[in-house]
């Protein structure tokens, strides 16, 4: 084995490589394919039949743009407040933290330690209307006597950003923390302001992690059903509380198999739109 | 080196490396199986699927105040049949969609006895799509011991599949500091003082069930116009303000802190409620309420035998009696509460756990055959916004 890839060089990427892909195709490929070939079948469970149904795509677009639309509003909302909480954070972080560094890592780490459920499940006292912060805000007359939070687009908002934030704040740390510190004294040699030298190096040296921050925080903000489920109301559900319904309650396997379709082609349209307007290079750095 | 061409690279080796495997093959490999062949044999192990909070452990027991062995322990002391008891099942759907992928194709899923609500409409499809076994009467003497009213529902006239482990009742729970009294549907969908302030359960059965009866309909024998009006008295109630929120059991913690006034609730869950609250009530509305009962089916692949042996084991009164005090749930089983009395006098004399003829009058099951309505689940699925 070993002399055959001493021999031939260029076989030992494929060595690599087939762990990964054995893995990629076991567990991404070929469900998607069964997926796929859902998507396509008529009938009621548990007679389904492939005949095609290209129906299925159209009525699930005609029947739920609104959780659609809701699913990205709320996933593009928790995703630019993830981006503006961590962002001075983990630049005071990875700036002035010092040998503290790692610990303030943890704290925002901390939370995961908890099953998602479970942290979902603490904004509801959080946000209770007997809870202290309705209580403040009751006080301070921001909220009225009656006034609640929770049941609300912003408990929903509120509870996506908060579980999705790590996956915003890790990748912003790694690109701020291996950022060359020489930059920034030149730009402070060559008289930039300290804001100037904020907007044209260290913005732009850490744009590769804000993208990797934005993509890992939007794309599984866009399924979570779980936030919508706990904290908000029918007035609330996005695609993913839809797509659980469809294959739990309903037991249409077909709709809620063309519906993860849609919700994965409306997220990688909106990616492409993403990578063009920021430009491609920033996604690998 | 730029990262961007490496990557397009290993995209399209890896691509070239995936063609490799064949899809059905694998397919094929992924299905496996507990094979269903053994299912006549007597086993010395019986695995039992259930709900939590649903069996007389050793702390529920204490609590009731019962001595001695647990129900499983006389079991097997009895049979010398050892019981793995499984607390799997939070939800009715969320575990259909666990078995029924081996079970329609015929495969076991190791156990021997699994349980569904009949206010789902899970029994009458794992009846009629073959996904449960027959019990083995011969060996169940104490099947004469199920009370009539449960002893031909629709899904199984002739209790060929199934058995009643227990029942409870769906009405209104509220909490005193709120309001005083919630006596009526009617009330429950107008009261200024519930505005905001209610929820409904996420189970059609019971929401909707309880809603037609406070129209004057019947939900046992539901129409396309009762199953509307049912549907619009609820919109009407959600558009005005009235409902917060459509729940599961996550009603609890929000009406015993007082932030819900009222909700949709299950009489069993309100006996554990109570005694931490003692401002919780639960009531049946002056126009009825509903009843629903978990009934035991055998699972392909289960061992007949074994199931049957430990059913009728259960519906032994003495044992169903234990069974009934310590989980707070009503039995089926005739000459339960006789037993009951023995037992602890008390809980004997609890009618959210015995109800009386006079309370049983008033309580409904929901038609079964709309269960399955496509067209009334997905009405339904759209109150609840999905």
């Amino acid at each position: 084995m070993g002399s055959f890839f001493h021999r031939h060089p260029r076989f030992t990427p494929y060595l690599l490589l087939a762990p990964g892909v054995l893995w990629l195709a076991l567990f991404f490929l070929i469900p998607l394919v069964f997926l796929a070939y859902q998507s396509l079948q008529s009938g009621s469970y548990p007679d389904f039949e492939f005949t095609w149904e290209f129906s299925n795509f159209t009525d699930a677009v005609s029947d739920y743009h609104e959780q659609f639309f809701r699913s990205f509003l709320y996933a593009g909302i928790a995703t630019i407040a993830c981006l503006l909480l961590a962002y001075p954070l983990v630049y005071w972080i990875a700036f002035r933290a010092g040998p503290w560094r790692n610990l303030f890592l943890l704290f925002i780490v901390a939370p995961f330690f908890v099953t998602y459920l479970v942290r979902t499940l603490a904004w509801l006292n959080i946000l209770s209307s007997e809870g202290p912060v309705v209580g403040l805000l009751r006080g301070i007359h921001i909220l009225d006597e009656d006034g609640q939070l929770l049941y609300s687009t912003f408990a929903v908002i509120s509870g996506i950003t908060y579980n999705f934030f790590p996956f915003m704040a890790l990748p912003l740390y790694v690109s701020l923390e291996q950022l060359d510190h020489r930059t920034l004294e030149a730009a402070k040699d060559l008289y930039a302001s300290s804001t100037q030298t904020f907007l044209r190096v260290t913005l732009p040296l850490s744009a590769p992690g804000i993208v990797a921050g934005t993509l890992l925080t939007f794309i599984p903000a866009a399924g979570d059903f779980i936030n919508a489920a706990l904290l908000g109301t029918p007035r609330h559900t996005m695609i993913g509380n839809v797509i659980q319904a469809k294959y739990l309650e309903s037991l249409d396997y077909p709709t809620a198999a063309s519906l993860s379709f849609i919700l994965m082609g409306a997220i990688l349209v909106a990616l492409l739109i993403y990578a063009r307007a920021v430009g491609s290079e920033k996604l690998t750095g | 080196m730029n990262p961007r061409m490496t990557r397009r690279t290993l995209l399209q080796r890896g691509a070239a490396g995936s063609a490799i495997l064949t899809l059905p093959g694998l397919l094929a490999a992924c299905g496996g199986g507990s094979g269903g062949e053994d299912a006549g044999e007597l086993k010395d192990v019986l695995n039992f699927a259930n709900w939590d909070l649903y069996i007389d452990t050793p702390a529920l027991r204490e609590k009731a105040g019962l001595t001695g062995p647990t129900v499983f322990e006389q079991f097997t002391a009895k049979t010398g049949i050892k019981v793995n008891y499984f607390v799997e099942i939070d939800d009715n759907s969320s575990y259909f969609a666990k078995v029924q992928g081996p079970l329609s194709k015929g495969d076991g899923i190791g156990r021997d006895i699994f349980e569904f609500t009949d206010n789902s409409r899970f029994p009458g499809l794992l009846v009629d799509e073959g996904m449960v076994q027959k019990l083995d009467k011969e060996l169940m003497p104490n099947i004469g011991n199920l009370i009539e009213a449960q002893a031909s529902p629709s899904f199984d006239p002739n209790r060929d599949y199934s058995l009643p482990w227990f029942s409870g009742m769906t009405g209104i729970a509220w909490n005193t500091k709120i309001v005083d009294k919630v006596t009526s549907m009617e009330q429950f969908f107008t009261d200024p003082k519930l505005k905001n302030k209610v929820t409904m359960l996420t189970e059609m059965a019971d929401s909707v069930g309880l809603t037609m009866l406070g129209n004057g309909d019947d939900p046992s024998k539901v129409t396309d116009e009762s199953f509307d009006r049912a549907i619009k008295t609820i919109t009407d109630a959600d558009d005005a303000g009235q409902i917060q929120d459509y729940l599961g059991q996550a009603y609890q913690g929000p009406l015993a802190k007082g932030e819900l006034a009222a909700a949709v609730a299950w009489s069993g869950d309100v006996v554990q409620l109570l005694l931490d609250n003692p401002h919780l009530r639960w009531g049946i509305p002056d126009t009825g309420g509903m009843i629903w009962t978990d009934n035991m089916f055998i699972p392909v692949g289960g061992s007949v035998p074994t199931a049957s042996t430990f059913m009728n084991f259960v519906y032994d009164p003495q044992i169903a009696a234990q069974l009934a005090v310590a989980a707070g749930y009503i039995s089926s089983v005739k000459g339960v509460k006789e037993e009951a009395v023995k037992l602890d006098p008390k809980a004997a004399s609890n009618p959210l756990l015995f109800p009386g003829e006079e309370t049983l009058a008033r309580v409904h099951q929901y038609d079964s055959a709309a269960l399955n309505n496509d067209a009334q689940i997905e009405a339904w699925q759209k109150v609840l916004g999905q």
